[in-house]
């Protein structure tokens, strides 16, 4: 019986065949901490007994969610992580470079058969990179401060096949928030998904980001597409590192298996308040919203900028919605400041803010007040997710959310001229 | 002991909300535990109270500040059909026991329970009902009442030691 790639990487890293099932303690390549979840860590390193960080240059810190502090309790954290990365010698992004699954991608710190986690779910993002990566908890990053490693339990893999070629504005959002709609917010709880077919193939590195940052709305452990070309172009031009083949063999065991057509795959949007309720974004066309969020981990790169840009055109936003626009990292900002973008979003009416995780995590700005309406790029539409539970959040593509944007109400982006 | 039931698909963001995550003192973040969810959930709640959901309890963000408020409000475990992966993980880690039983639907408020985790059984007035067992690697954890506990004692871990669940 062949092995699966997430098997695959569990065997070279143990230098011994590992399957599905089995539990390992296995070495970390690398560790995310951000302001939000790091301050537990820490914490919890230190009732561990912790001394010293195992391996501090595999720790990757920086600030996000809450930047520029934006309560004295924020400051207070971000300082005592400070001190804590200047004790341990442990080099800290701080709140400079933006978004951390960003961040960590573009810092080249997730490459293909390493293991990553990260104190923070999306960290299943990196498999973009062909990465074995998943989000943990503040206690069990306490342990990977500590000790360099992990306990895992080896998941099962389900291959989801994507073929053929999108619509014109439609793309990897709508992939994936129809994948979600099909598997369900549990359907891959405990496993890895592996992405493959012509249309992930054909992605670039930010449409693969997005599909493999919203594994973990389906409850998966990891998202995955085997590194290609495309993957070793990317982190090469980061990292000194020779290319290898990685990639499940032709009988390995999937727990499941899907295929999906992209050829007729309408622009989706997820209803409130679960992310699986995507739906075409017919059903929804017409309805009324107060706020647009263009950004996050999920879609605050510049390829997802310049979607936005060639739907609006010369047009304005609405005056009766609020736009709010931030590049995931302060590269993505400034590809997107050059290309002369944000001059022309700023001209439309959009609010620009600087990098960080905005109202993606509801605890910063750009709250919702009770019966407000917001249409996000980002990754999550629960009750309360950004601001009131008595307000509501719908999902959607950067192309969907430039159109509805410019209309103040949902509306399908292949119908703007 | 009361029992608080809950749906399929309580995320974190409804036990916590993320406007909360600066605070991590147990006491403190239980006073906002299901805030906007279920108001009355953090004025009555009694230690020793137990929370019996559906499918996917959990789900979303790694935020500790979930099983945390949880057990900060006096709920010593969890009983749902099924869980997300990280909360799982983090309430073993912070000594809140989840325990997957697929009949939690037929517990009703009002019904005291008791939990036999050797036996892999809840008892319902008097009745058995039947837990999905707790993985070993993690029972471990368990024992020693969370994973600070559990790692405190040790030294350096045995890297890629293989075992069974």
């Amino acid at each position: 019986m062949g092995a699966t790639l997430v098997e695959k990487i569990f065997s070279m890293k143990c230098k011994k065949d590992v399957s599905a099932g089995e539990v390992v303690m296995a070495p970390v390549d690398n560790a995310m901490i951000h302001d939000i979840t790091g301050p537990l860590a820490i914490r919890k390193f230190h009732e561990m007994g912790g001394k010293h960080v195992q391996n501090p240059e595999k720790v990757t810190m920086l600030f996000d969610h809450q930047v520029p502090a934006d309560s004295i309790e924020a400051a207070e954290n971000h300082v005592y992580m400070r001190h804590f990365a200047n004790k341990q010698g442990i080099f800290n992004y701080d709140i400079r470079e933006g978004v951390c699954h960003q961040v960590t991608m573009e810092m080249g710190k997730a490459a293909p058969g390493e293991i990553i986690v990260g104190a923070d779910s999306h960290t299943c993002m990196y498999g973009a990179g062909g990465a074995f990566a998943t989000g943990i908890g503040s206690t069990d990053m306490g342990f990977v401060l500590k000790f360099g490693a992990l306990y895992f339990r080896v998941p099962e893999t389900i291959n989801v096949t994507a073929e053929g070629s999108f619509q014109e504005r439609v793309g990897p959002k709508d992939l994936i928030l129809s994948i979600a709609a099909d598997i369900g917010a549990d359907g891959a709880t405990y496993k890895a998904i592996e992405f493959t077919g012509s249309a992930i193939k054909s992605m670039d590195m930010s449409g693969r980001m997005t599909c493999c940052n919203m594994a973990i709305e389906m409850g998966a452990k990891a998202g995955i597409v085997p590194p290609d070309s495309i993957t070793w172009d990317y982190i090469r031009k980061l990292r000194d590192i020779k290319p290898f083949s990685l990639e499940s063999d032709p009988d390995a065991s999937f727990i499941d298996k899907r295929t999906y057509d992209v050829a007729d795959l309408a622009p989706q949007v997820a209803e409130p308040h679960n992310v699986d309720l995507g739906v075409d974004v017919s059903k929804v066309a017409g309805t009324k919203i107060d706020q647009v969020f263009i950004g996050s981990c999920t879609n605050g790169r510049f390829e997802d900028f310049e979607e936005v840009a060639e739907v609006l055109g010369d047009r304005k936003f609405s005056d009766a919605v609020r736009v709010i626009i931030i590049p995931a990292s302060r590269q993505e900002y400034l590809k997107t400041l050059r290309a002369g973008l944000i001059e022309r979003f700023v001209l439309a009416g959009a609010l620009v803010e600087a990098p960080c995780c905005g109202p993606c995590m509801g605890g910063a700005f750009g709250l919702l007040a009770p019966g407000e309406v917001s249409l996000s790029t980002s990754n999550r539409n629960f009750k309360g997710r950004q601001g009131s539970t008595r307000a509501s959040v719908y999902l959607c593509s950067p192309a969907t959310a430039a159109a509805s944007g410019i209309y103040g109400e949902i509306t399908d982006p292949r119908e703007v001229e | 002991m009361r029992v608080w039931k809950f749906g399929d698909n309580i995320d974190t963001d409804a036990i916590i909300p993320g406007r909360f995550l600066t605070i991590y003192d147990p006491a403190e973040l239980a006073k906002h535990a299901f805030e906007g969810i279920r108001d009355e959930f953090a004025g009555e709640v009694k230690t020793g109270d137990v929370i019996v959901a559906g499918k996917n309890f959990g789900c979303g963000s790694s935020r500790e500040h979930a099983p945390i408020a949880l057990k900060g409000a006096g709920i010593t475990m969890v009983i749902a059909e099924s869980f997300a992966r990280i909360f799982y993980r983090n309430a073993i880690n912070v000594g809140l026991l989840p325990i997957v039983c697929d009949k939690a639907g037929t517990i009703i408020e009002g019904n005291s329970v008791m939990v036999d985790l050797t036996g892999g059984y809840l008892i319902i007035e008097g009745k058995k009902l039947p837990t999905e067992p707790i993985p070993d690697f993690l029972m471990k954890i368990v024992d020693a009442g969370g994973l600070v506990e559990y790692a405190r004692k040790l030294e350096e871990v045995p890297v890629c030691t293989a075992s069974h669940r």
